[in-house]
């Protein structure tokens, strides 16, 4: 399985929450039990947000995971500056990873400096590079263009992820500073988010991994409350980055680094879905660079961060205020550039002969036209379109609608009163015409 | 099964936001069948400038979408005003549209052009006082799409 969101199978109780939630339609329930579609999951976590029964849940690595290795390098992403109510010294809160056993702290806010560098480098002097480009450091996004918009490919930031940059140089400082092999250095990333913690298992632009474990962010919050109260005033100075890499931890944080140039900021994966639409229709005004993260308000959004998304992003927006300039200074953006080139998956053909495809859709619109449109979800389908869409491709039955069972059941007996059996919200009286602009 | 898809939308005259919705599920299904990125854009940017321009100029109409293994056809037809000079309306820039549509962006006068310009086929049939009936084509590549 390359991702990192899963079903507790024993606490699903079926409902289709997230299956409606779902921005790529991934999600049916079977059985009973939501299943998800592999190949359309872009472990966005939106599921996990919205799940009432908490049963779905990114999986990452119990915290032990940290004492396989003889020195141990924690990860910081920037969006855990933003979860302390009662500090904004960063220099405590690092402190607090280092006496919860790390021996080595590492900012992904630092790493995120120097790609801001590298990308405003890219702006200025790369024409090759088509406009705008689109900032790769929301795996999320990266993965939702792979699947649904090739044609823009070309226009992510050819550059690695702010964490995957922190993780690569903190290896070669700690083998350094441990004398040890680099190997047998362990390198943890506290993420924010499932879709974080996949691209540290399945690099997308990277040969091989360079992030030995990922720690949901919420677990190490609760030791590091009490970690931080162990840390001697005053803590040592380890913070590196300055208000632009922290920064990065709120939507429109990479824009803010950015100020002369003609940016759109976006978050919320429905809110990208729409604004990529317009951009592959050439339907945007000409801007240099889109950020886009796929949670609200960023990656303080993520689902496994513990503060309020909002909160968060006040507190990280006054430490941009208060936090001095950092000292890093720019570097040439083919250090960070991506080693492999980002590969196409097509998750929404019908069939790989065209002309079989045509027949397929064909089908999906006659289907979808029987349907009631109501897309209610019983039949653990999105919607009516999704569910004609599911029989034709041979996983779903027409049966699956109880509407349309109903009127079997109905032609069956002989009997024209079954609304009256209906709950109210379903009872529709006389047969209505459907259009093509419903269910959509 | 038959390789022939039929679709009707009505487009609502009062609701800019509202335009899009054809052409949005127009790409949709062009994607799933796996055409290739450029004819989709294509389709999606002739679509879009119909519905906009029914919306603008005619109070709404009809946009009736017929794709099969040639390409796609699109009939947008409306009972508005019809055009007076439709060699005039062709020209870039040329709008006959209110300011206050104008404000919003719209009404540049690039509907019909665009329309021509990305299109295959263009045919306009129009009677002022009765309406307009813009028929248009675009043609798959040779050898259906390639999914890219």
């Amino acid at each position: 399985m390359k991702h990192s969101v899963t079903l507790d199978k024993e606490r699903c109780r079926g409902c289709t929450t997230c299956v409606k939630h779902c921005p790529t339609e991934a999600i049916r329930v079977r059985r009973g039990r939501a299943h998800i579609i592999e190949e359309r999951c872009i472990d966005c976590g939106e599921c996990i947000r919205v799940c009432p029964n908490k049963m779905k849940k990114a999986v990452c690595d119990p915290f032990d995971i940290i004492n396989n290795y003889k020195y141990k390098v924690a990860l910081p992403d920037q969006s855990l500056y933003g979860q302390f109510r009662n500090t904004g010294d960063l220099n405590l809160i690092l402190a607090g990873l280092l006496e919860m056993g790390f021996d080595m702290v590492a900012e992904v806010a630092e790493a995120a400096e120097y790609i801001s560098m590298a990308v405003r480098e890219l702006l200025e002097k790369n024409d090759d590079l088509p406009r705008p480009l689109i900032s790769s450091a929301c795996p999320a996004v990266v993965r939702l263009i792979c699947m649904r918009f090739p044609k823009l490919m070309p226009h992510l930031v050819p550059l690695i992820a702010p964490f995957e940059a922190a993780a690569i140089k903190s290896r070669k400082l700690a083998s350094e500073a441990s004398g040890l092999p680099p190997e047998e250095i362990g390198i943890f990333l506290i993420s924010p988010c499932a879709a974080k913690a996949t691209a540290t298992r399945y690099p997308m632009s990277l040969e091989n991994k360079v992030v030995d474990g990922v720690l949901s962010m919420t677990d190490v919050y609760k030791e590091l409350l009490s970690a931080m109260k162990n840390v001697k005033d005053p803590p040592p100075k380890l913070a590196r980055s300055g208000p632009i890499g922290v920064g990065w931890a709120r939507a429109g944080g990479e824009m803010y680094a950015l100020p002369d140039k003609k940016c759109i900021a976006v978050d919320g994966i429905e809110n990208i879905i729409r604004i990529l639409e317009d951009l592959e229709d050439g339907m945007l005004p000409p801007v240099d660079f889109l950020e886009l993260d796929a949670c609200n308000q960023g990656c303080v959004g993520g689902v496994l961060t513990a503060e309020n998304p909002y909160v968060a992003r006040a507190k990280i927006a006054m430490l941009t205020k208060q936090i001095p300039e950092s000292e890093n200074k720019a570097m040439s953006p083919e250090k960070f550039a991506m080693q492999m080139e980002l590969v196409h998956a097509p998750a929404w053909k019908l069939d790989d002969d065209f002309l079989e495809a045509l027949k397929k859709a064909a089908r999906i619109e006659e289907l979808r036209k029987q349907l009631p449109g109501l897309n209610c979800g019983s039949c653990g389908a999105p919607s009516c379109r999704a569910l004609a869409e599911d029989i034709v491709l041979g996983i779903g039955n027409e049966n699956d609608c109880i509407f349309r069972l109903r009127e079997k059941m109905q032609n069956i007996a002989g009997s024209e009163k079954a609304d009256d059996y209906l709950p109210p919200p379903f009872r529709r009286g006389k047969k209505r015409e459907v259009h093509d602009d419903e269910s959509q | 099964m038959s390789a022939a898809i039929h679709l009707s939308y009505k487009v609502d005259g009062s609701d800019f936001t509202g335009a899009g919705t054809a052409s949005a599920a127009i790409k949709r299904i062009l994607r799933e069948i796996g055409v290739d990125m450029d004819t989709i854009r294509r389709c999606a940017i002739c679509m879009y400038e119909g519905e906009i321009n029914m919306v603008i100029h005619a109070n709404g109409g009809t946009a009736d979408v017929y794709i099969d293994t040639e390409g796609v056809k699109m009939v947008l037809k409306d009972n508005g005003p019809g055009i007076a000079d439709v060699e005039q309306a062709m020209q870039e820039g040329f709008s006959t549209a209110k300011e206050g549509v104008r404000d919003l962006g719209f009404g540049a006068g690039m509907g019909l052009p665009n329309m021509k310009k990305y299109s295959d086929e263009m045919l306009i049939d129009t009677e002022v006082g009765k309406g307009t009936k813009v028929t248009l084509i675009v043609r798959f590549p040779k050898g259906g799409g390639d999914g890219a």
